[in-house]
């Protein structure tokens, strides 16, 4: 299989903050915004350099949802900044009617979310965002996977038109795509064919499966691994191309199994060519305090849940 | 009535609790919980009325809810050290397969907890409901919380002080940690509050300032002050002005230490600024 090289770790909030600053050099439309949490969102630079495009808003999301809503009227680009649950959850109406139905060019970016966030515990750890978001009509749904790819994802979604929420996370992980790859929203990236069963995982969950991949490769088992970056709009057409040749599916991520990308997939298959598959993801259940590492573990969110997911699916070719 | 020696004593074992608990896993919540440290002491072992044992109605007795649940570390050690859990559980915070959790939670089963806290701004609603569940189960006893100064900028604190006064709220005692700071900075700086005092009493509420809010005779006599005003017909406010991170010279008068923890050389000279005093857990 192909081989990725960790580049060197890093948060994927910080590619988030990279992208932003970079965006506030080229492109003198986009703003920023957040709720007492600069730091935790690597919003620095973009504030240090652009201060009069920075709002400040203190600890009152509902209010940030709203206002970047109305700085669209008048050709702003809002990029509002909190964790994954205040960004959700805590604003799902005004996001509803402000933003999505209204169809303005807000883009909710998000960090710490799923359990990776640690020792915060389960009160802030969000396992439903990916579901709720999707489900509005017309939001752009996007979970990149390590700081190079939340860095392009942040600067592609300024040049996109209509809501979108980007998705992503708190701790050091690998960084392993190449630095200048372009994001293209929408499309999947093949990161490693294979003939035996695909896994299709997204965010934080990429690395993982590349690590499940190349062990079971030691096993004798081929495994396809698709990067699905964007969760929606939802390139079906990448993963029915791979379970044709490889007849089973695993799909993983750092979320409720329930709402996620594995229903988005599964709901795409069953309609198309109805498919083997398992699911890794957390089993409807909140998360925890602990480190990232011992709750990717206790979850089944690891490397090895996704082996063991591959071995039960191949089963049931 | 414990002597004022007895919690002044606890008021420092509390600190140092704090303190260990957030080294111990390089994260959690020092600033504003040692800055609430006599106010915690005092709620517990002075001030409220409280039953044996733990049971999630709390019938017939006295209430608390932490709004503002970043602060967990001093909760925690005050509830530890009152006897509802054991305080070698302190041990365990933050850690995996804890009953304390970065921010209280009820999912748990932690003996103290009625409701999960750290996304703020809900406490003040929740009470709300267990106060006017108090009215109607007759019981007399009263409802205490306490909120982050920067908590107030959510919306959903002005409905429920809209509310609470609307209603009659009267046997529910709301303080505010006045501590000027939040995590971005000084809350004036970040958004400012303007004149809580007049903001409360324009929403109907009765108001009580703490000027020496880590001064535990002062916050004593605030408090009662509070109490002897509750069922007149007012929900009343405390103001309570703290100093994020008193007790620990380096933490104080910064929002620096809202979120982090000291590394082992910062703990030794934390420690050593409140030496042991009823026994380290
Ligand atoms: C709804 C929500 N938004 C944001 C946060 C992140 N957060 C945790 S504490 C905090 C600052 C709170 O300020 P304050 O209430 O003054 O507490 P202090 O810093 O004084 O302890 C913020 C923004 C949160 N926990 N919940
Ligand atoms: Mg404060």
């Amino acid at each position: 299989m192909k081989k990725y090289i960790d580049q060197g770790k890093n948060d994927t909030r910080s590619g988030f903050g990279a992208g932003l600053a970079e965006l506030g050099r080229s492109n003198p439309n986009v703003v920023a915004l957040c709720a007492d949490l600069v730091g935790s969102l690597k919003m620095e630079k973009f504030i240090e350099e652009n201060p009069e495009r920075f709002f400040q808003i203190g600890i009152a999301e509902a209010n940030m949802m709203g206002i970047a809503a109305g700085l669209t009227i008048g050709g702003k680009i809002p990029f509002t900044g909190t964790f994954a649950n205040f960004s959700t959850g805590r604003v799902y109406d005004q996001i509803r009617q402000s933003i999505a139905y209204s169809n303005k060019n807000v883009k909710i970016c998000a960090s710490h979310a799923g359990v990776t966030l640690g020792e915060d515990g389960a009160t802030h750890q969000i396992l439903e965002d990916i579901g709720m978001m999707k489900m509005l009509p017309g939001m752009t749904v996007i979970n990149p996977c390590d700081y190079n790819q939340t860095k392009a994802a942040t600067i592609a979604i300024a040049e996109h038109e209509g809501p979108v929420y980007l998705r992503f996370g708190r701790p050091k992980v690998a960084n392993f795509t190449p630095v200048d790859q372009k994001f293209e929203i929408g499309k999947a990236l093949m990161l490693s064919e294979g003939t035996d069963v695909t896994i299709v995982a997204t965010g934080h969950l990429v690395w993982e499966a590349l690590i499940a991949a190349e062990s079971l490769e030691k096993q004798g088992i081929s495994a396809e691994v698709i990067n699905i970056h964007t969760i929606k709009p939802f390139d079906g057409e990448a993963i029915l191309k791979s379970v044709k040749k490889t007849g089973c599916i695993v799909s993983a991520e750092e979320h409720n199994y329930m709402g996620g990308l594995g229903e988005t997939v599964a709901g795409y298959l069953s309609t198309t060519l109805p498919t083997p598959q398992e699911f890794v993801g957390t089993k409807d259940t909140f998360g925890e305090s602990g480190t990232p590492e011992q709750l990717m573990a206790k979850y089944g969110l690891d490397n090895q849940a996704i082996e063991k997911a591959v071995l039960k699916v191949l089963k049931r070719k | 009535m414990p002597k004022l020696q007895e919690l002044q004593d606890l008021t420092v074992q509390v600190r140092r609790d704090i303190l260990r608990m957030v080294h111990k896993v390089n994260s959690g919540h020092p600033g504003g919980s040692l800055g609430c440290t006599e106010f915690m002491v005092a709620l517990y072992n002075e001030l409220m009325e409280l039953k044996e044992g733990f049971d999630m109605d709390g019938k017939d007795e006295d209430l608390f809810f932490l709004s503002n649940g970043h602060i967990s570390p001093v909760f925690y050690s005050v509830l530890a050290r009152k006897g509802y859990f054991p305080i070698e559980e302190l041990n365990t915070f933050r850690l995996i397969d804890s009953r304390l959790q970065g921010h209280p939670t009820t999912h748990e089963g932690l003996p103290g907890v009625r409701i999960a806290s750290g996304s703020l701004g809900q406490g003040m609603s929740v009470a709300l409901g267990a106060a006017q569940a108090k009215k109607l189960n007759k019981d007399s006893k009263l409802v205490y919380t306490l909120h982050g100064d920067g908590e107030l900028q959510e919306g959903q604190n002005w409905e429920a002080i809209m509310y609470a006064a609307g209603n009659k709220v009267d046997n529910l005692i709301s303080t505010i940690d006045y501590n000027g700071q939040q995590i971005d900075g000084a809350t004036e700086d970040v958004l400012p509050l303007g004149n809580l005092k007049e903001k409360f009493e324009a929403f109907g509420w009765d108001v009580v300032d703490i000027e020496e809010g880590n001064n535990i005779e002062a916050v004593i006599k605030g408090m009662k002050e509070a109490k002897s005003r509750t069922g007149k017909g007012k929900p009343v406010c405390v103001l309570l002005h703290t100093v994020m991170g008193n007790g620990v010279d380096f933490m104080m008068y910064t929002h620096a230490w809202h979120g982090k923890a000291p590394n082992d050389e910062q703990l030794e000279n934390a420690l050593s600024q409140n030496p042991e005093t009823i026994g380290d857990y």
